[in-house]
């Protein structure tokens, strides 16, 4: 027998049990597969330009996503605009691919994403540059998620790292408030911390000072990720042998100096999985600020589908906005892994 | 004669309930090499790291080369500059090159220009015989190749003192020799050192002064051929008997 021959008896029908499985598999396969490419390939509207077409197609209304998918991506920001945010999120992209070569990791790299953030703003605002200004409340769909997800991540990684420093710190007082941070952000649904700084924080401020509401659901995530991203922190900090500390200490580094060279590089690289996680987690909880009247992609894919004509083809439009999220958590999952061979490369 | 570098007085020590030591008495001379032997738990290995303030002692004066120790971290810090430290476990940064194990302290804490510490750093390699591993990582070394770049490490800051804390116990029998050799030369090139280690043939070639310890007690100090040969105490002698009757 060939080789293919082989290898179907041996892992395909090496047991009874193995081949009842096989043909349960198969028939399911035949079930599910044909009817679903016919649905999404062959019966598919591609584009005819109207809900009416994709009635008659009988198949997936592609048509829906080449006719609804700015609103779908952009939400509220003014139409003729779209470009701008565009225009960010692929010089976001672009620095994105960039930052997963090793030979970019450089100062000039941080450097490019704090201007990737101002350039970004200003393209976003607007009211420079004889742009057209867009209220924040006016952003939505992909470019606010994106824009809640990084910040918030970005601002919420150092102050982790202070939070779980200061969980292990001998200073009681630093360690009473981290630790009672940490569990109070712990014990709140992501909603209720959500509703509290959109609802409840403003009516702490003094009369006439507002906060923008994209800016108070943003603090609202960084809190949050904050306290789940600190423990894993703690976590790394943990595995560090304490002959570290004392070789440190008797070298005569300060505390500041044994955390920023010795230990934290360390204890990141250690815990490298956990922190992405937490980084996905956040990502796809953007999706919760609709709750306080944003509109992320999710909300914006569903402000699409509020027209009566396009409803009933909610299916293709959630499988869209799937399919973004998607992309970017795998991507997050993909660059964690790379990063953890990376860094390891040498060290043992 | 001239004052001890290192001076510790009726020192005394506590892990919680439990005494660890208990009225400690030692003076070190400068250029002086003690070897302090003892059971475990006797209490050497806390001694000698109170002295560059990796424990605190809670009576009593420990002073080098004239600075107390105590909760002035100033104090603390001018300490460590002049004491360095070899631990039984190497304790090598495990994420930093030979190299930078070897720069970090001089260009991060003593200010020195990093060309001028990577050369210092090359030297003190080569002092160690290992020159050609400086690019590679802790990991990618054997144990005694590791406590030599130790050893190196702590010597960049150009101590006064050195502490050994058992740094033969964690290797293997046929590593001790090149480690017990990179420490004899440095005892010839005249370094004041204080040695915790069970090496008795390395106690008796290079040690000025033996130190016994039992139960947080310094129960005998003594020139090495007084203390092989005609012990005062009598645990002394039932310790050296066991240790070196095999």
């Amino acid at each position: 027998m060939n080789r293919p021959g082989r290898w179907i008896k041996a892992n395909l029908f090496g047991s009874p049990v193995n081949t009842v499985l096989t043909v349960l598999a198969l028939a399911l396969l035949w079930q599910t597969v044909p009817p679903f490419l016919d649905w999404a390939l062959f019966s598919a509207s591609w584009g005819g330009g109207s809900p009416e077409s994709c009635r008659q197609a009988g198949g997936a209304c592609w048509t829906l996503l080449a006719e609804r998918h700015r609103l779908m991506l952009f939400g509220l920001y003014p139409y003729d605009q779209h470009w701008r945010p565009l225009l960010a999120m692929a010089l976001f992209v672009a620095l994105l691919a960039a930052s997963s070569h090793r030979r970019c990791w450089r100062p000039w790299l941080a450097l490019a994403w704090g201007a990737l953030i101002v350039v970004a703003s200003l393209l976003m605002w607007g009211g420079v540059a004889g742009l057209v200004p867009v209220e924040t409340a006016q952003w939505g769909g992909l470019p606010l998620t994106l824009v809640i997800a990084v910040l918030a991540i970005v601002v919420a990684f150092p102050f982790s790292i202070l939070l779980a420093l200061g969980r292990r710190s001998e200073l009681p007082v630093i360690k009473a408030v981290s630790v009672g941070y940490i569990e109070l952000v712990r014990g709140l649904p992501l909603v209720s911390l959500l509703f509290m700084a959109s609802v409840m924080f403003p009516l702490f401020l003094p009369e006439g000072v507002t906060i923008e509401k994209a800016l108070r659901a943003l603090v609202g995530m960084t809190l949050f990720t904050a306290a789940y991203l600190a423990e894993a922190v703690r976590g790394g900090l943990q595995a560090i042998p304490k002959g570290q500390f004392e070789a440190a200490d008797a070298l005569g580094l300060s505390y500041w100096q044994t955390m920023r060279l010795i230990i934290l590089p360390q204890a990141l690289r250690l815990v490298i999985p956990p922190i992405v996680g937490q980084f996905i987690t956040c990502f796809k909880d953007t999706s919760l600020v609709t709750i306080v009247g944003l509109y992320d992609l999710l909300a914006a894919t569903k402000a699409a589908l509020n027209d009566p004509a396009w409803r009933p083809f909610f299916v293709e439009g959630y499988l869209a906005a799937a399919l973004v999220y998607f992309c970017f958590c795998f991507f997050m999952s993909r660059y964690s892994q790379w990063l953890e061979r990376e860094v390891a490369k040498g060290t043992r | 004669m001239s004052t001890p570098i290192i001076e510790i007085k009726d020192v005394n020590k506590w892990y919680g309930e439990f005494h660890v030591l208990k009225d400690v008495c030692l003076e070190v001379a400068k250029g002086e090499k003690v070897v302090v032997c003892g059971p475990s738990g006797s209490g050497k290995s806390t001694m000698i790291r109170c002295i560059n303030r990796l424990e605190e002692h809670q009576s009593g004066r420990i002073a080098v080369d004239g600075i107390e120790l105590g909760d002035d971290v100033k104090a603390v810090e001018a300490v460590r500059r002049r004491v360095g430290m070899v631990f039984q476990s190497f304790n090598l940064f495990p994420h930093l090159t030979v190299l930078e194990n070897l720069t970090l302290a001089p260009v991060k804490v003593a200010g020195v220009a990093p060309r001028e510490a990577e050369s210092t750093a090359m030297a003190l390699l080569e002092r160690v015989r290992i020159p050609e591993q400086a690019g590679k990582f802790p990991g990618q070394l054997s144990g005694g190749q590791q406590q030599r770049v130790a050893i190196a490490r702590a010597l960049c800051l150009k101590p006064a003192v050195m502490l050994f804390d058992e740094p033969t116990s964690a290797l293997d029998p046929e590593m001790v020799g090149e480690v017990l050799d990179v420490m004899s030369g440095l005892a010839a090139e005249g370094m004041t050192m204080i040695c915790v280690t069970h090496e008795m043939g390395f106690a008796r070639a290079v040690a000025d002064t033996m130190v016994f310890m039992d139960e947080g007690r310094i129960v005998e100090v003594a020139p090495p051929a007084q203390f092989f040969q005609s012990p005062a105490n009598e645990r002394t002698r039932r310790f050296l008997g066991k240790i070196i009757g095999h």
